[in-house]
């Protein structure tokens, strides 16, 4: 009877102390805007949120990085996101059929080409034609239904007849950035990242560009989200995406800028 | 409808299992008849697998067959690639599952009363003959549980085989990695039909098993019940 007591005790110490203490230790008096962005953004967001975060000191940007599919499937799930910035129209196209995106507040934000790499080592790579010699054993894709750099691989390798014999030696990455580092650790001969990925690395190589018309255009919209905890903090923030200063971090990491910012709302 | 996954699971988990059964008996055979430091050591290196998360796992490896890898290196010799191969299904499947069959089979040998086994010796039998006569009927219902976790361990292997052998449709995508990519891909059917196929894998094997041992075989011991 005491060992039942004793053990009941101890529960419920452990279980005051998993939910009094963590909140009240680290009590915010920061307000947080939440950012899931596509992981190709990486380097150029943890910029942007760093200027952010110093020309408003008591706002903290929380940036969870990740495959578009994975953070679209993530919000669709409950996910406390307020702004979500992908890759591709399609993850943020699927997210507005649902009614998940505030009406009016998406923007395409940049753009990117298409490029296929292969390891810093390599010299016998000319071109996407390439990729059908038998010496290219294993070439490295995004999967084209999660990851929006595989879908646009893919459609590209599709327009030049490629698909069937790339496919059989295809391995697919989560993310676009698992494809650099296939390529980068020359696990894989070959990939098809962002020009912005491959320029990050000096350990891969341009081969070649993909013809513009030969895959969907590449946009990378943004938006807030209707379960947005934090609306207006998202709506600053978005500004700020938009605005010069962060226009300079995205060109300056080969990013590509448009005029015309208007989104599909 | 591709069904590669489920051959390419089978395949993997079968292959692993017999791998993880000689390796890890023999490992916890060489132990038992090992004491001192240097051995517990070695026993928190083979339980490693089992501590880490598996994508630890299975970075690791990939240091260790990746192309520029020592163990990568090496085989590019003889024209070989681990990585994002088979073979590399079966290695994260083994080293994963390793862990498990170590551990049950010492666990069963430990039991074992020595006295039998001092006895055979004492009649001339051959440590080998002593430990394949005496020690393993002794020791089979452990083993054999150990030989189940370890192939249930194999089947449900996701991280590091993802990161070594990567997701090769038709070549290394297993059950596990099959099921991933479709929920990622929003393809709840695709996902749930990969999920029935593994609960119907442990089903057979569980009606395998119940109908084996009530023919009279080990993990039937029931404390008297029957």
């Amino acid at each position: 009877m005491r060992r039942l007591a004793g053990a009941g005790l101890l529960i419920l110490f452990v279980g005051a102390l998993f939910n009094g203490w963590p909140s009240s230790v680290f009590a915010q008096t920061k307000s947080e805007i939440t950012v899931s962005a596509a992981i190709s953004l990486k380097d150029s967001l943890d910029a942007i949120g760093k200027m952010y975060e110093e020309k408003h000191p008591d706002v903290t940007v929380r940036l969870n990085y990740g495959g578009s599919g994975t953070l679209q499937r993530q919000i669709e799930q409950g996910a406390p996101v307020d702004v979500f910035f992908s890759a591709a129209e399609k993850q943020m196209d699927d997210l507005q059929d649902k009614g998940l995106v505030a009406s009016g507040s998406r923007r395409d934000v940049v753009s990117n080409e298409l490029v296929l790499i292969a390891p810093a080592a390599n010299t016998t790579l000319r071109g996407f034609q390439d990729l059908a010699l038998p010496g290219v054993k294993v070439v490295a894709l995004g999967e084209p239904k999660t990851v929006p750099a595989g879908l646009y691989a893919r459609q590209t390798l599709e327009h030049l007849g490629l698909l069937a014999q790339v496919e059989k030696k295809a391995v697919l990455a989560k993310d676009v950035r698992a494809v650099l580092t296939y390529v980068e650790t020359g696990n894989a001969d070959a990939g098809i990242v962002y020009r912005t990925d491959a320029e990050s690395s000096t350990k891969v190589r341009i081969v070649a560009v993909a013809p513009n018309d030969s895959h969907d255009p590449i946009v990378y919209p943004a938006a807030i989200l209707k379960s947005a905890k934090n609306s207006s903090g998202a709506a600053l923030f978005l500004a700020f995406l938009l605005g010069p200063d962060s226009r300079a971090v995205f060109l300056k990491h080969g990013f590509l800028t448009t005029e015309n910012q208007a989104g599909k709302n | 409808m591709d069904w590669s996954p489920l051959w390419i699971s089978l395949a993997t988990s079968i292959t692993a299992t017999v791998l993880t059964f000689v390796l890890g008996l023999s490992a916890a055979a060489w132990r038992e008849s090992r004491a001192g430091f240097a051995a517990a050591l070695i026993d928190g290196i083979f339980l490693l697998p089992l501590v880490l998360p598996p994508t630890v796992v299975g970075f690791f490896l990939l240091l260790l067959f990746g192309r520029n890898g020592p163990l990568g290196k090496l085989l590019m010799q003889f024209g070989a690639t681990i990585v994002f191969s088979w073979p590399a299904t079966v290695i994260t499947a083994t080293v994963v599952a390793f862990p498990l069959m170590y551990l049950t089979a010492r666990a069963a040998l430990e039991q074992i009363d020595p006295h039998l086994l001092q006895a055979a010796r004492t009649l001339g039998a051959s440590e080998w003959r002593v430990f394949r006569e005496i020690a393993l009927p002794q020791a089979w219902p452990g083993i054999l549980a150990g030989t189940i976790l370890s192939f249930a361990r194999a089947l449900g292997e996701f991280g590091a085989t993802l990161m070594v052998a990567g997701n090769i449709p038709g070549k290394t995508e297993t059950i596990p990695i099959a099921i991933y990519f479709a929920v990622e891909a929003d393809e709840i059917h695709r996902a749930l039909l990969w999920c029935g196929v593994d609960v119907a894998i442990s089903l057979v094997l569980l009606s395998g098993l119940y109908l084996w041992t009530r023919q009279g075989h080990p993990l039937r011991s029931g404390w008297g019940y029957d």
